[in-house]
């Protein structure tokens, strides 16, 4: 059986063309990258570096906080993952109708991307105390004792997840606006003339041909997700106690205390954790955006 | 060209010629990097305007960073990449020996002003019986600060048992009062409980110190060692902290304490600067006792070490800032440091004598220096002080973890460190 030979295509540009980005893409990316493996076996104070083999990860496997932050990153990622889709996709619906100032509304919406994260959580910090913040005062005003949004650590990481949602909704609700623009109004009309309601007009044709804008949404929030640090640090510092550590926050506590390679090894950790999720997920989403 | 713009060209360049002919006259400038806490700025200030007036052609400048965590690996940082300052403060005790002083700072073994420092001082800025530091500042105590102010409503007298002390907590419970101020917003705050239990712990274990350096001795085996998380859940289980505990600040802590909210705040005595500085008239309502024991005939006070001066190996002006590190360490740069500072303790210089007026909380102090009964803090008698001591305490603190199991918890802690710092035995 004769193969048949795929004819190479012939680059239309010179091979120099491509050498300065080459030489900025290997010092500064593969060699860093290069460089953290190797750090990573290491006894590291940035001054000496003494190779101990592979005691770093031994140790952070059995670092006591290590799983709870595991699964606090997985319940983190997914929780802030899964809100964002669902409200972003509710919230670009509705200003994507006719609405009054619908442009002022998108602008609120997309406004709390812009801010700070750092900001946000001191300003959200201060609103969430337990007994003079805002959220606390205005409870007990309508007779409810509300609870330690941040010092209960059953609640810790839910608060901060919400705050999260807060955040980063308006980038989930941008990208929707354009997905749900890329819809052919033909098809609601067609829809129409057929008798569809606007429930079933929002199930058989926004969510299908929404769906490279949802797949969009859940991968960069998940990656989100999975390495998030500045909110969480910000706000509770992986507290009260451990119980919202997050993998993040875990290795920056490690590097805080001067163990750098240990913390290296807990960014190699990372990196394999992002990709072990990550890879499968975009080539199950790639398969399904193909089949259809 | 115009004529105008030749003018204003020519003008330029007269000026910085004269700029760069200013500079040649060689002034010396030393950089000089200190946290960023107000006394600490205050007393670098104070110390470089007064050495300026003695050596007019040496300019100090002064550079701030962050306290804390972030503060470390910033020194780390610049200490590893050469870019530190010609002088630096810093911590004495573990957290200077993490910087290796033998390979990154200069040996301050042989300046002139060295013999008049107090020898405990140098024992802890040494490696290798070589000193790297000069002290700045003076002693620090670890106790409890209290409210006089309660403490005479409800005829009370300070503690010198924890028997005693519990026995004050739920008279001034009973009164309405909160007795113990936690801040565990700033996770620090809930270390001391339980390192400045470290008295009573020595006062039974001796060798404390020195087995658990060399991986004999454990805080969980120890029952001395674990007394101090012991105590720290009992505030918690009795009912006797405030109601935000959880989100307070060390500065809610001071609040409390100094304006009769509260009436203990377990905390090390360089708070004296901060509560001079926000609740100055309540100066005299604010006293201080050591960390009660179990024996009340042997009550005394863990003491902790100033930071300290050194110079890194780096410096371009080795002769410079050796001249300012002994004026730092000598009588005319420890007066300099107190004019402008609040005493938290007894001085490190001899010749140094505390002004006449200290406030209420040092004088406190002073009888268990007089009497001899004072231990070192352990932080500076091992390397070895574990990273998550300030949550695992936290934990304790909001009794999400038992005394014993928190114990145990911080061996595991500890021996993270030991191993890092590749301390032998471990």
């Amino acid at each position: 059986m004769v193969e048949a030979v795929r004819p190479k295509r012939k680059s239309p540009y010179p091979l120099w063309f491509f050498l300065p980005a080459a030489v900025i893409y290997g010092v500064f990316f593969l060699l860093p990258t290069a460089t953290s493996f190797w750090y990573s076996l290491t006894r590291w104070d940035l001054m000496t570096a003494e190779f101990i083999g592979l005691e770093n990860f031994h140790q952070f496997f059995s670092e006591p906080f290590l799983v709870q932050g595991l699964i606090n990153t997985l319940i983190y990622a997914a929780m802030t993952s899964g809100l964002k889709t669902v409200f972003g996709l509710l919230l670009a619906v509705l200003l994507t109708s006719n609405l009054i100032a619908r442009g002022f509304l998108r602008t609120v919406v997309f406004f709390p991307v812009l801010v700070s994260t750092i900001g946000i959580g001191i300003t959200f910090t201060v609103m969430m105390h337990p007994t003079r913040g805002i959220i606390n005062v205005a409870l007990e005003a309508t007779g409810i004792d509300g609870p330690g949004w941040l010092t209960d650590p059953a609640l810790a990481l839910f608060s901060v997840a919400l705050v999260d949602l807060w955040k980063g909704v308006g980038l989930a609700t941008l990208i929707f606006i354009a997905g749900l623009a890329a819809i052919s109004p033909d098809y609601y009309e067609a829809s129409r003339i057929d008798g569809a309601t606007r429930m079933q007009q929002f199930r058989r044709i926004t969510l299908p041909l929404v769906q490279p804008a949802t797949i969009t949404v859940i991968t960069l929030s998940l990656i989100g997700g999975l390495r998030s640090f500045d909110l969480i640090w910000a706000m509770t510092r992986g507290g009260p106690g451990f119980s919202s550590d997050v993998v993040a926050s875990v290795i920056y506590k490690q590097y805080q205390a001067g163990f750098y390679g240990l913390s290296t090894a807990g960014n190699v950790i990372l990196f394999a954790l992002i990709a072990a999720i990550m890879v499968p997920l975009t080539a199950m989403f790639n398969r399904r955006e193909i089949d259809q | 060209m115009t004529l105008r713009m030749k003018t204003k060209l020519t003008a330029v360049t007269a000026l910085t010629a004269l700029l760069l002919s200013g500079m040649a006259f060689a002034d010396t400038t030393l950089t000089f990097l200190v946290d960023n806490n107000t006394d600490s700025v205050a007393a670098a200030e104070a110390l470089a305007t007064a050495y300026s007036e003695k050596h007019p052609d040496v300019t100090v400048e002064v550079e701030q960073r962050p306290g804390g965590g972030e503060g470390d690996n910033i020194v780390k940082t610049r200490l590893a990449t050469g870019e530190m300052t010609d002088v630096f403060l810093y911590n004495s005790g573990s957290l200077l020996q993490a910087l290796k002083p033998e390979s990154s700072l200069l040996d301050l073994t042989d300046l002139p002003s060295q013999p008049k420092v107090a020898d405990g001082f140098k024992s802890v800025v040494s490696a290798d019986s070589k000193v790297y530091g000069v002290p700045y500042g003076t002693t620090m105590a670890g106790g409890i600060f209290y409210n006089k102010k309660i403490y005479s409503e409800l005829g009370l007298t300070p503690p010198k048992t924890w028997a005693e002390f519990m026995a004050n907590n739920e008279k001034i419970k009973a009164a309405g009062k909160v007795a113990v101020a936690q801040t565990y917003r700033d996770t620090w705050t809930s270390q001391l409980f339980v390192l400045a239990d470290y008295y009573n712990l020595q006062a039974q274990v001796p060798n404390f110190a020195a087995d658990y350096t060399a991986n004999k001795a454990k805080y969980a085996t120890t029952p001395a060692a674990v007394k101090g998380f012991e105590r720290l859940q009992d505030v918690h289980d009795k009912g006797l902290l405030n109601e935000d505990f959880g989100a307070g600040t060390y500065d809610d802590g001071l609040r409390m304490v100094a304006t009769g909210e509260a009436a203990h705040y377990p905390m090390l005595s360089f708070a004296i600067g901060a509560l001079k500085q926000n609740y100055p008239d309540e100066m005299a309502n604010v006293g201080f006792f050591a960390q009660p024991g179990d024996d009340a005939a042997n009550n005394g006070l863990t003491v902790w070490m100033p930071p300290a001066v050194y110079i890194p190996k780096t410096t371009a002006n080795v002769e410079e800032a050796k001249k300012f590190a002994d004026f730092v360490g000598s009588v005319d740069g420890c007066k300099a440091i107190m004019a402008v500072n609040t005493v938290q303790g007894p001085p490190l210089i001899d010749g140094c004598d505390l002004p006449a007026d200290v406030p209420a909380a040092i004088s406190d102090m002073l009888p268990y220096f007089k009497d001899g009964k004072t231990a070192p803090a352990l932080e500076f008698l091992s390397p070895i002080k574990g990273p998550a001591l300030e949550q695992i305490t936290v934990e304790v603190g909001s009794g999400m973890r038992p005394a014993a199991e928190a114990a145990a918890l911080y061996d595991e802690d500890v021996r993270k460190q030991a191993k890092q710092l590749g301390i032998p035995n471990w």
